[in-house]
Formats: C-alpha cells, structure tokens, sequence
C-alpha cells in the first residue's frame, strides 16, 4: 500500500483566492422551482458559489495566493527551488502550467516545475509529490499551487453546474531538519475513470465540431462533449465507503488516535457524502470544517480553500502548541488521499480576491 | 433479507407515493417521487442497513425493486 513517512519537511504556510464574482444558486433557471432549488440545497449544502470570469484561470488565482504568501512569508524568490501545479483546469493543454508560473512569479531558473492531473485529491497528492522531493532533494523552500476553475460546465446540467466553485491556493513548503513527520497515503481506481470526466478535447477523443452539439441524456441533463459529466450516484457510493474505510486504514496504519487529531480537512465533495464520512468516523462536527455553503466543490482547490477560509485563526494562534491535521483528498480518476502533519508557526493568509 | 422486507425498506424513502403503489414488481424509477437525489438515498440506505455498495450502473440497469434485491444479494453473496 502507498503510505508514506515523509522526514525533514515543514509546511510554512497557506493562502488561498476565490474569483469575486458570486453566483446565487437561487437564482438559476435550471430548478424549476424553490422546491427544486431547496431539495437540491438540503443534499448538497451548496448555496453560492464563486465563478471565474473575464478569462481568470485556476492558474491566476494560484498566482496571486503564491505573490501575497511568498510576501507575508518573507521569502526571498531565489530560494524556491521547486515548483508544483496541481489542476485539472491548466492553461494550455501544453506547455505545462507550472512553466508559466515558474516565469510569472519571476522565479529563478533553477527552480524545478512540475504539472499534476488530478482533481478533487490533488492538495492531498501535491503535498506528498513535493514533501518527497523535498525530503531526498534538501530543497530549501518549494511552492505547491492547487486550484481549479470549473468553466466547462454545461448551465443546463444540475449535475455539476450548481456544485462547482471556482479556487486557487499556494502552500509554502521549506526543508527543515528534525520536523515533524508528514504521513500520507495514496490510491487509485482507474476502473471508474469515467465517473467524473470531459470526453472530448484531448487526444483520445480530439476536439471536433460534435463536441459542441448538446445533448439532452438519460438523466434529464444538458451538455455537451466539452462539459464537465459526473455519475453522481458512483461517485456519491464511492465517497461514503472507499474514503471512510481508506482513513481508517491509514489511522489504524500510522497509530494515530482520532481524538488526539485537531482538525479533519475533507474534500467538500457535497454536503451529504461529507455528512456520512463524518458519521462513520465518528467525527465530532467542530473538528470537520466546511465551506460547501458559499463556495460549493472547488474540485482541487477544497482542501486548501477550507484550511484558509476555516483555520486561519487556528494556524495563526499555533505557536506554542501544535496544530495536528489530517486532511483527505477523494475524486476525479478515481483517486483519493490522506495526509497527516503538525503545523507550529506556520502562517495563513486572508482569503483573497481576484 | 426477505423481497418484502427489501421493499419495505425501499418504500421507507418514499414520501408521498401510497404504500400499495410500492410492491417488489414497481418500476420505481417511473414513479413521480423518483429523482436523481433520491437515487442517492436508496445508495445511502443499502449501504447502511446491508452493507453493500451500489454504484451508478447498479441502479440505472436495474427497473424494478425485484431486479435491485437481486443485484443486492448477488454483491452479498459474492462478498
């Protein structure tokens, strides 16, 4: 099994940034009515959502929480030797993103990047991917930038277009002798590839002028090839028995006790998956942070919009006790993660802008 | 589980439809209650009392409840 003790690695700290641009649920035409909109509130938890216009991508967003971290950080540029974009929502389908970045945050050269595909577990796989480079390389301080802006979603698909939000987030990660830990656990499940998915556009089914024509499918929504499409009863079933059981094993596996855990960051998948994880694990409510209510799933970019929006004020009092955390990525591939860490002096920023 | 006590629990979700409406042979899917939200209900549901985990093509090749307490006891039996 992927687990992993990963040593020498410190989390320094987290900024997260929304588009300012709100959208009421209330207001969309696709529910019919307010017992539709209702219903539809009291399953997912979602109730506004933030949206990217004027052609904001995830990587902008990630950009201004990686300016405004590195600032309040105090760090200086030339010592970030590594960089990692974490998205399903990259800038071109090449080059990778994280080149951009890498020349847009006026970084040195000799500074590693890295673009990863992944979705809903993607802080969970970034934190791992970078605290492993971390820990062999001796990187003296490492960027890992994860968000998603959800544009492809068909307006008439209740499906995906009323859930998903729009995020971006920067974690500051630095090489430090005798840190804490950080355990994670990683897996995957090719077989329901399909369960979340945009099918045309990418080599295995190029773009071509039918990727436009919509389509009314068997479940009464409208999309198109373009548009993001979710199986929302495979991925509910997932979500409620693989993730529970997944963190459990990883509990039972690292011999952490539950009650010793300070926060659960979960992905804000919906809010009845998150409700039944929550109750299989026997999480009390104040330790299992939410913001499903004003931003919906932000795909890759919950975790750490959660920490920022949820834990500011936890992060930035832990100064002579430490803060420990388990967060859980689950989604898109299917993939899912865990990751445990101790937090102590590390900074989170305001929830920004853009 | 008995194909009765499998539709009862089934009816259990169900709101407004009457109880006679709701026998193993229902195609519950053409009921006016049926929507995608509860199909998650009925996944919840099995998942608690039973154990079992249904995923999206275990409900959609499925029309009555007959045919979904057979889907259910076939992934017990293979457990």
């Amino acid at each position: 099994m992927a687990f992993q003790r990963i040593k020498n690695v410190e989390i320094a700290g987290f900024a997260a940034c929304v588009p300012s641009y709100n959208e009421e649920n209330e207001n969309l035409e696709i529910f019919q009515n307010r017992d539709e909109y209702q219903r539809f509130v009291e399953y997912t938890g979602v109730e506004r959502r933030r949206k990217a216009k004027n052609g904001i991508c995830a990587s902008d967003l990630c950009l201004k929480s990686a300016e405004t971290l590195i600032s309040d950080l105090g760090w200086d540029k030339q010592d970030i030797e590594c960089l990692v974009f974490v998205s399903h929502s990259p800038d071109y389908l090449f080059p990778a993103t994280s080149c951009i970045l890498q020349a847009r945050l006026g970084l040195s050269t000799e500074c590693m990047t890295l673009d990863i595909s992944l979705g809903c577990s993607g802080w969970v796989y970034g934190i791992a991917t970078i605290a492993s480079l971390i820990s062999v390389s001796k990187f003296k301080k490492a960027l890992l930038l994860v968000g998603d802006t959800t544009g492809s979603r068909s307006k008439g698909d209740k499906s995906s277009y009323p859930l998903f939000g729009d995020a971006g987030s920067a974690t500051a990660l630095v090489h430090k002798k005798g840190a804490a830990d950080i355990y994670t656990h990683l897996a995957t499940d090719g077989n329901f590839y399909d369960a979340i998915m945009i099918e045309d556009g990418g080599h295995r089914s190029f773009f071509s002028a039918d990727s436009l024509t919509y389509r009314t499918y068997e479940d009464g929504n409208v999309r198109n090839r373009l548009s993001i499409k979710m199986d929302g009863m495979t991925v509910f079933s997932f979500g409620i028995t693989t993730v529970p059981r997944s963190v459990n094993k990883f509990l039972e596996n690292f011999s952490l006790d539950k009650d010793e855990i300070d926060f659960f960051v979960f992905h804000q998948a919906n809010m009845m998956i998150n409700k039944k994880i929550q109750k299989k694990l026997g999480i009390p409510e104040e330790k299992m942070p939410s913001v499903l209510k004003n931003y919906g799933n932000t795909s890759a970019g919950s975790v750490p919009l959660t920490i920022v929006s949820e834990l500011r004020e936890a992060i930035n009092n832990a100064n002579e006790h430490e803060l420990n955390i388990l967060a859980c990525g689950f989604g898109v591939g299917l993939s899912w993660g865990t990751v445990y860490f101790k937090l102590k002096n590390a900074i989170c920023c305001e929830l920004l802008e853009l | 589980m008995t194909i009765e006590q499998f539709s009862d629990l089934i009816y259990s979700l169900f709101e407004v439809t009457p109880s006679n409406e709701i026998t193993p042979a229902t195609d519950f899917k053409e009921l006016d209650e049926w929507d995608s939200l509860l199909a998650l209900e009925i996944i919840a549901l099995i998942d608690e009392e039973l154990d079992i985990s249904l995923n999206g093509d275990d409900i959609r090749n499925v029309n009555t409840i007959e045919d979904l307490y057979l889907v259910v006891m076939k992934k017990k039996k293979g457990e």
